[in-house]
């Protein structure tokens, strides 16, 4: 029956050692036999061949119909159930099934491209070798361990080694009235003592505010309305207060009873600045001439230092009292030292400055360090050598500098500015880098004073202001031994001037 | 201690190559940080100071890959021990340590073998070992290691080991380092690590 032939064809061609009878030659068959030429053979198979790949481009909806046209025994196995098939693959998967008939070929070694290729892509020869490993739980380092060696080996600075900045607060922690105050860039209107008090001048006015407690005391009030402050100073202790007016007077006054102990005159004009050292009262004046008063004698107007040729309205003893810096509106900086036998005259004049020097310092943790700032028209910051007179480094501040602070908590230095920013800027010493700028102020920052412990910066400024900084805190529990706040009497001072009475 | 041996057996040099190795994958693990240091100790060996793990884990991890490749040694059936480490979220391979082994079979007793060059050998292998941290990249992630074992083809693969690929890296840059020979083993070392993309 026809309909087995099919089957049997299928059987056949799976039987692998029968040959295909049914399908056309396959073409290593049909060239061997090419080879030894017959003719009929050969041409029969490729006539098969052209027919049905002919029969193959036509549809065929009716395959019953196509076979039947088509039934010789030279087609390309078509019949029935499978009307067509296509040669080539025929050709293929005959060759492929019989060559497995064939012997194997013994590939005793692969030739040396092969092996050279394998070793190139295993990373070794397959042949040789084979790779074994421990199988098992993978060994893991534990969790949460991070491979610290890049701390250890690499170049960047490690974070350790880098101290987190400290949080500087840019609003003030406290905002004082100081109405009235006089917008004179040469005065000196403002200190904080060691007992904690600050003193400022208004106008004709002194007040005390206490830091500790926050009250406000009148200290004194000009006598005569057109006269006005024009310096406040406090003693080393903080007991003293020394006062400089416009008419030329230095007043020095007992905080504790608030009684006026002695008035010193001697200046022809006005007392614009006023530093103590121990004992000393050194007073600078518009007329240039700086004043030396032994505050403990009667006759107390020791010494004069003169050398600037204008108003002087920046003085500073240097922390261990060997030098006196004065700066004037002649741009001029002046070091004079203490005064022993008859010498005074300056050590050092220092020119470099462009406009007049009210902001001097000295630097409390390095000796013989002082920083000088200029006005308007210079706005440096300058750092010297006071025993070479070397300026050290200069920094342009970009605005007119009126105050300078050391702040030693955290080796800063602090400067008030006035046109143009109006700023409190925070530098890095000695890197004068800038730390942090405190803004606020709406007018020209005057002074600048720091408060006993070193951890707040007060600023006063023309517009009416007082505005304190709290920027230096130091942690409660590095916080050094203060040495007991010096509460007792100063006997010497207070007995003598009963006696003198003055 | 100065074994002067009279001549080195092929047991001997097993356990040489053998120890060598331990303290070897030992030092690679701490200089390479793929265990935290605190996990190592210090001890002395080869007249130096190696770091050798505490971790009951891991240590008992190597000693069993240490005395089966005694065993392999003292049949010379052991080609080659490469150390892995590969990232351990990617499983990339990073650094290929490679110790080819040459296996004199024809073994005889040589007077002149001594134990301390020999020693001398192993200390300046695993000196250079220490010294390659100053040019292989910095593993940043966590890295797990493997250890791979090139044996002869026929070889019987005993339990709990298991067939592997080559685990190569692509890309790699290699330096070889020093060699050291018993006479009866020699080791030739080299390492390779990902090439990486910053000079």
């Amino acid at each position: 029956m026809s309909h087995f032939g099919f089957e049997n064809d299928v059987h056949n061609v799976l039987r692998l050692d029968m040959p295909i009878t049914n399908a056309p030659m396959a073409r290593w068959q049909r060239k061997a036999s090419t080879s030894s030429s017959t003719s009929t053979n050969s041409l029969s198979p490729n006539r098969s061949v052209n027919s049905s790949v002919s029969l193959s481009k036509t549809p065929s909806k009716t395959p019953g119909k196509n076979s039947k046209t088509q039934n010789t025994p030279s087609k390309a196995g078509g019949d029935r159930f499978i009307p067509t098939r296509n040669n080539k693959q025929l050709d293929v998967a005959s060759f492929l099934i019989s060559k497995e008939n064939e012997p194997v070929e013994e590939t005793t070694s692969s030739t040396p491209n092969q092996k050279a290729w394998s070793v190139t892509l295993n990373g070794y020869d397959i042949e040789e070798a084979k790779i074994l490993h421990l199988g098992g739980k993978p060994l893991n380092a534990p969790e949460g361990y991070q491979n610290n060696l890049k701390v250890l080996y690499s170049q960047v600075p490690t974070p350790v080694s880098i101290k987190k900045s400290r949080y500087i607060s840019s609003v003030p922690e406290r905002i004082l009235d100081a109405p009235d105050i006089k917008n004179d860039f040469y005065l000196n209107l403002m200190d904080w003592g060691r007992q904690n008090l600050l003193a400022v001048g208004l106008t004709s006015h002194v007040y005390l505010w206490d830091a500790g407690a926050g009250d406000i005391v009148l200290l004194k009030k000009m006598e005569d309305d057109s006269e006005y402050i024009c310096s406040v100073s406090w003693s080393k202790d903080g007991n003293f207060l020394a006062i400089g007016t416009s008419d030329c007077k230095v007043e020095l006054w007992d905080v504790q009873y608030q009684k006026r102990l002695r008035s010193m005159d001697g200046h022809l004009a006005r007392v614009s600045c006023l530093c103590w050292n121990d004992h000393i009262l050194s007073s600078g004046s518009r007329s240039g001439l700086i004043h030396q008063h032994d505050v403990r004698l009667a006759d107390h107007h020791i010494f004069t230092f003169g050398g600037h040729t204008q108003e002087v309205c920046g003085l500073t003893w240097s922390p261990d009292g060997k030098y006196l810096a004065s700066g004037g509106n002649d741009n001029m900086v002046y070091i004079w030292p203490v005064t022993t036998g008859s010498e005074y005259q300056a050590i050092h004049a220092l020119n470099e400055h462009q406009g007049a020097v009210k902001a001097l310092a000295w630097c409390p943790w390095q000796p013989n360090i002082l920083a000088s700032g200029g006005g308007t028209s210079d706005r440096h910051i300058r750092i010297w050598n006071a025993n070479s007179g070397s300026c050290i480094s200069a920094l342009d501040a970009c605005s007119q500098v009126s105050s300078l602070v050391f702040a030693p908590n955290y080796k800063e230095l602090v400067s008030g500015h006035g046109f143009a920013h109006d700023k409190v800027i925070i530098w890095k010493y000695p890197s004068l880098s800038k730390v942090a700028e405190l803004e606020g102020h709406e007018d020209r920052v005057l002074n600048l004073a720091l408060s006993p412990d070193g951890s707040t910066v007060a600023s006063v400024a023309a517009d009416e202001t007082i505005r304190l900084w709290k920027s230096f805190e130091k942690d409660a529990v590095k916080k050094p031994k203060r040495p007991p706040p010096l509460k007792a009497k100063p006997s010497n001072f207070f007995f003598l001037f009963q006696f003198l009475h003055i | 201690m100065s074994k002067t041996l009279k001549g080195i057996t092929l047991k001997g040099s097993a356990e040489l190559v053998a120890e060598f190795f331990s303290f070897g994958i030992n030092s690679i693990l701490y200089q390479r940080g793929i265990y935290p240091a605190e996990t190592f100790t210090r001890v002395t060996q080869y007249d130096m100071s190696l770091q050798l793990t505490t971790d009951a884990k891991l240590k008992n991890y190597l000693t069993n890959v240490i005395s089966q490749l005694k065993e392999w040694l003292f049949d010379c059936t052991v080609q080659k021990l490469v150390v892995v480490i590969t990232c351990l979220e990617t499983n990339e391979v990073l650094e290929r340590w490679q110790f080819d082994l040459e296996c004199d079979k024809t073994f005889f007793l040589p007077d002149q073998c001594k134990y301390e060059s020999i020693q001398e050998e192993i200390r300046s292998v695993i000196r250079q070992i220490t010294a390659t941290v100053t040019f292989l990249p910095l593993l940043e992630t966590a890295c797990a290691f493997d250890l791979l074992i090139y044996t002869d083809k026929d070889l019987e693969v005993p339990e709990q080991w298991e067939e592997s690929g080559p685990q190569l890296i692509d890309q790699s840059e290699e330096v070889r380092l020093r060699s050291f020979t018993t006479t009866i083993h020699k080791v030739n070392s080299m390492v390779a690590y990902k090439r990486t993309n910053s000079t």
